[in-house]
């Protein structure tokens, strides 16, 4: 099989849904030049009407995108860095999540908005942010969170193809990782969680980032004959709960690894939903490994200790193995 | 320009459509039929449609909170949207929108916008779509003076002009965002002049004047269909009623606006005005006047009844529409 680095998956699914479908475009600020890689040679390919440099006006382009969704298109939106959506947050939240609800179900609002969480490379605190969590506090959005190429191809394919806003935030930490990615057409469909690294002990449900480093704990921690489970929601919204509560029912334990901050976080809401749905297959207390509620330094030593990483995991998943659980970390 | 009386029949029956609609409205707030706030279009009623009206049906519209003219004015049905101010299922946006949401997309109303300003990048989009598919379609954004001093504003203007889209920007100006006068929230004496940072054209048109703004949005129009980008319109009027109905509140309304300011704009009516000027053009007669009236008069009343004996929605339809590809919502 053809490996492909994460962000050349995500080229490629813009790439061939550009083909397929005539009404998809791409517009960002300096995407022509493909800075990051996820647009390079487009212009070529397809033109400067389909591939459109923007002015630094996120509100003004991201608006534009759902005007333009509404009467035909469907845009891809490359905000190249997360925290540039809360530019254009009254776009997002009263216009893209609302406007379907708010006329009664006229609007379709197929646009894909992508950007990458950049953190944990010293741009500190106006640029390393994992905000997430706060847009699946708004109702009318779907969100992805893909953590391998194979599935960053895929889940952005059917971004694409969805009929409503959907936010993909790629984890930039993951832009060079490589993996398996088929060549042609295949989509993974939103709101279906996969099963990373099969284990039976206790099950780490991680979030973007934060996937790779459950795997490298559940590899480290099997010779002292924990087994580790890691489920990947890969779309936060919808969120495949099914497959998380399944995981949970034969592990009886839980920990849930996400780079967001920590209140509010995803790890917040998927620890609610076990609690409420599963409780009684609980043998231990959830535990989060989050980033602490501190914004993100720019100085290496200050910054790189924040995040959750295999060494965070493997400790939590100990604690929970413990029973009873001692007093927090 | 001139137009033939057919035209001039339907704009005046579309001016005295959206008056009776807000008249409706207003007693039906008292009486307590209608929840939430709501924002009438009385008395700019000539920018509304003399600017609609230079529009075809395919063509696109956005607009803010004073939102009933926009779809009237565009050629929507009242009974729905009737409806919808008083929250029932047969609203046009089924009861999910109310009075500053209304949308109406079988004829080109993209829906208003209860955040000022936030309405036009999406007007924006239309006018970006309408290139990218080929056609010659157009977007009118509606938006107050008080939205001219957001930054959707600038940005909007800025992307259209920039991309040469076919959008013409129409600043109503009543001269007051809620309480606060123009002069005291921007320091250009015209709205309209802020279009030389855009390299477009900057048109101001009396808005009380239904011909005059049909005249100068139709020449925007037909430069935006023929590739020349957008324009920015300022009509200067006046709303006669308060921002919004206020319900028992009104009298806790300050004084903001002199008594003689507020009769000099009320001579100006755009109502009696295009009437008056209607016979003595020779291009309605009284007689045809007086049906048009009674003929709104009577379709405005169907459209209340209609509305009141509508059902409400069913609580659970509070789940429907969120999204028009769905997914499980917790209850």
């Amino acid at each position: 099989m053809r490996e492909l680095t994460y962000l050349q998956a995500i080229a490629e699914a813009g790439w061939q849904e550009m083909q397929r479908d005539p009404t998809v475009f791409v517009m960002g600020e300096d995407i022509r030049s493909g800075l990051f890689g996820a647009t390079a040679g487009f212009l070529e390919e397809f033109g400067p009407e389909r591939v459109r440099n923007t002015p630094i006006s996120e509100a003004g382009f991201v608006g534009a995108a759902i005007g333009a969704a509404m009467t035909g298109m469907r845009p891809i939106v490359d905000m190249s860095i997360s925290v540039f959506l809360y530019v254009a947050m009254d776009q997002v939240v009263s216009q893209a999540a609302k406007d379907t609800y708010l006329f009664g179900g006229q609007a379709r609002i197929p646009i894909v908005i992508r950007s990458a969480l950049f953190y944990g490379g010293s741009n500190a605190a106006h640029h390393s942010d994992r905000p997430y969590p706060m847009f699946m506090n708004v109702p009318g959005l779907k969100i992805i969170t893909p953590a391998t190429p194979y599935d960053a191809k895929g889940l952005l394919k059917s971004a694409i193809r969805d009929d409503d806003p959907v936010l993909s935030f790629e984890d930039c930490t993951l832009w060079y990782s490589k993996g398996d990615v088929p060549e042609d057409d295949y989509t993974v469909p939103l709101g279906s969680a996969d099963v990373k690294h099969e284990g039976s002990d206790v099950t780490v449900v991680a979030i973007a980032g934060a996937v790779p480093h459950a795997i490298a704990a559940a590899t480290k921690l099997a010779p002292d004959g924990i087994s580790v489970e890691v489920v990947d929601p890969r779309s936060l919204v919808p969120l495949d709960r099914d497959t998380i509560l399944r995981s949970v029912a034969k592990t009886g334990r839980l920990v849930v690894a996400d780079p967001a901050h920590t209140t509010c976080s995803a790890a917040s809401e998927i620890s609610a939903i076990v609690v409420e749905n599963a409780f009684g297959d609980l043998v231990a207390p959830i535990l989060r490994v989050t980033t602490p509620d501190v914004q993100i330094p720019f100085s290496p030593p200050l910054e790189r200790t924040l995040y959750p990483n295999a060494e965070k995991i493997a400790i939590a998943v100990r604690r929970v193995m413990e029973s009873p659980v001692k007093a927090s970390v | 320009m001139a137009l033939d009386s057919e035209v001039l029949a339907e704009m005046y029956r579309r001016m005295v459509r959206i008056r009776r609609f807000d008249e409706k409205a207003i007693e039906l707030v008292r009486k307590g039929y209608v929840p939430g706030a709501v924002h009438m279009t009385i008395g700019q009623e000539g920018e509304v449609v003399g600017a609609c009206m230079a529009l075809r049906e395919d063509d696109y519209i956005t607009g803010n909170h004073r939102s009933h003219g926009h779809p009237i004015a565009k050629g929507a049905e009242t009974k729905p949207l009737m409806a919808e101010l008083l929250g029932k299922r047969t609203g046009v946006c089924h009861g999910k929108g109310g009075s500053m949401h209304l949308a109406d997309f079988k004829v080109g109303s993209l829906g208003e916008s209860g955040i000022v300003a936030s309405a036009l990048p999406v007007a924006t989009g239309a006018g970006l779509s309408a290139k990218l598919r080929g056609t010659d379609q157009v977007c009118v954004a509606f938006f107050g003076d008080g939205g001219a001093n957001a930054g959707a504003f600038h940005e909007a203007i800025n992307l259209a002009a920039v991309w040469a889209l076919p959008v013409i920007y129409l600043c109503e100006n009543n001269m007051y965002a809620v309480m606060t006068p123009i002069s005291e929230s921007a320091a250009v004496a015209n709205i309209a002049d802020r279009a030389t940072a855009y390299s477009i054209p900057g048109v101001i048109v009396d808005g009380q004047d239904p011909l005059a703004v049909h005249a100068v949005v139709a020449e925007a129009v037909a430069r935006a269909r023929a590739g020349g980008g957008p324009s920015l319109i300022e009509a200067k009027t006046y709303r006669y009623r308060e921002h919004a109905e206020f319900g028992g509140l009104d009298s806790s309304i300050p004084t903001y606006r002199s008594a003689e300011e507020v009769a000099s704009w009320m001579e100006r009516d755009p109502l009696p005005t295009f009437r008056a000027r209607l016979e003595k053009d020779g291009a309605l007669t009284d007689e045809a006047l007086s049906a048009i009236e009674s003929e709104v008069e009577a379709e405005i009343e169907e459209a209340v009844a209609f509305a009141k004996a509508s059902p409400f929605p069913d609580p659970e339809e509070a789940f429907d529409d969120l999204y028009a590809n769905p997914i499980v919502i917790r209850r």
